[in-house]
């Protein structure tokens, strides 16, 4: 038996033992990553969870309004702590998170102190930016994200577009499949979205880093089956 | 006895608007004689444009001689009290514009700019005008829609309701209980 092993180890040589172990780990990843998109698209708990983790991304205008208007109608005391991460140059959409902020204060039903914390994330790319300096905005931006991903671990993330989502939710999925945060990913597509998802939409539901897509237009549903149409929220 | 407000002469404003772009193409066209007249005869009395971040200056004008009376600004905080004060707005196809405008039910004309790379905002306003709840033209065109325009053909768009998605994140996570 002894001879067997040390032949195998002397004659096959290192190099052989590292591809396997590549290929062995490749393909247990795979597995994992297979087993992740799966029950990313089931329902989540079976019995109602504790208050959880929420991680909102703003984009500009457009965008901001229609997620404010979803978060209205939302039960707030069962997703807390929230944070609204906005990108570095926008400055209106935090500010208007803030508004609807304070208005739940006010309203006093829900335990709202030290619930909500508003944060900037550096862009990848700024409109008109050369592609060729976008590789190192990207990367500095991917550094950013991972590290604010590392800091909040959500447990549920809402986003609606941009880019800026793109980053966040990447970085979700991988925590996922490596087991380091299960996070329930929600995309709601824009409602000026009728014919064609978006980018950031389109790239999250081709690669199936999203867990729901809600699109606002019936078109959309019959082109990307696997999304949810629930009418337009504006 | 007659009218006690024979002086007072019920305006009926047009309000151009292009939000925070630049659409020089819409204030060109809106500030055409062709469009100030045609505006003119379907009996709209004052032409108020916010211009945004455009680089062409319209003509302002009294309205003494008996034509539209046109104005102009830039920006403003917020442009809902002008929109509440209009009787026709003509925007540019931004979402935001767009259902602020149907939200107050105002009779509403979308022009696309076609000088915008990326132009996905067409789509919204060609599928809510199939709908018959706006006019949707180009630059190019607004003179041939505000003459034909029949605003009795027009549908009141009901407001969404993002309660449904709520709901269905709710039932996703589990939330829903009892």
């Amino acid at each position: 038996m002894d001879n067997v092993y040390s032949c195998f180890f002397s004659d096959m040589g290192f190099l052989n033992v590292a591809i396997s172990l590549i290929i062995g780990i490749s393909t247990l990843i795979m597995i994992r990553i297979f087993y992740v998109i799966y029950w990313s698209s089931k329902p989540r708990y079976s019995k109602p969870p504790g208050p959880l983790t929420t991680l909102i991304v703003l984009g500009s205008g457009g965008h901001t309004a229609e997620m404010l208007n979803l978060l209205a109608v939302m039960q707030m005391d069962r997703f807390k702590p929230r944070y609204y991460i906005a990108a570095a140059t926008d400055d209106m959409s935090l500010q208007k998170a803030r508004v609807l902020e304070d208005s739940l204060i006010k309203k006093a039903e829900v335990e709202v102190v030290g619930t909500s914390h508003f944060l900037q994330i550096y862009r990848s790319r700024e409109v008109g930016q050369s592609y060729v300096t976008s590789v190192g905005t990207t990367l500095i931006a991917l550094t950013h994200a991972l590290w604010l991903m590392i800091k909040i671990r959500p447990q549920v993330i809402l986003c609606n577009g941009p880019g800026t989502c793109i980053p966040l939710c990447v970085i979700a999925f991988f925590f996922k499949v490596l087991g380091i945060r299960w996070s329930s990913i929600f995309y709601v597509e824009s409602i000026a979205r009728v014919r064609r998802l978006s980018l950031s939409g389109l790239l999250l539901y081709k690669l199936r880093m999203v867990d729901q897509l809600f699109v606002q237009w019936p078109q959309l549903k019959s082109k990307y089956p696997r999304a949810n149409y629930v009418g337009r929220l504006m | 006895m007659g009218e006690s407000h024979d002086s007072v002469k019920s305006k009926r404003i047009v309000f151009v608007t292009v939000g925070t772009t630049c659409f020089d193409s819409l204030v060109r066209a809106v500030d055409t004689q062709e469009v100030r007249e045609a505006l003119f005869k379907k009996g709209y009395t004052d032409l108020v444009i916010q211009m945004g971040r455009g680089s062409y200056i319209p003509t302002k004008s009294t309205g003494e001689d008996g034509s539209l009376s046109v104005d102009y600004f830039t920006f403003s905080s917020s442009i809902a009290e002008y929109l509440k004060s209009a009787s026709l707005v003509i925007s540019h196809a931004g979402s935001g514009s767009i259902f602020e405008t149907l939200r107050l039910k105002k009779p509403l004309i979308v022009v696309v700019n076609e000088d915008l790379m990326d132009n996905h905002q067409s789509e919204l306003a060609e599928e809510l005008a199939e709908r018959n709840h706006l006019f949707c033209a180009r630059p190019q065109t607004l003179y041939q829609t505000i003459s034909g325009m029949d605003l009795g053909s027009l549908v009141a768009y009901q407001p969404g309701d993002a309660t449904p998605v709520a709901n269905f994140i709710n039932r996703f996570l589990g939330l829903n209980d009892e």
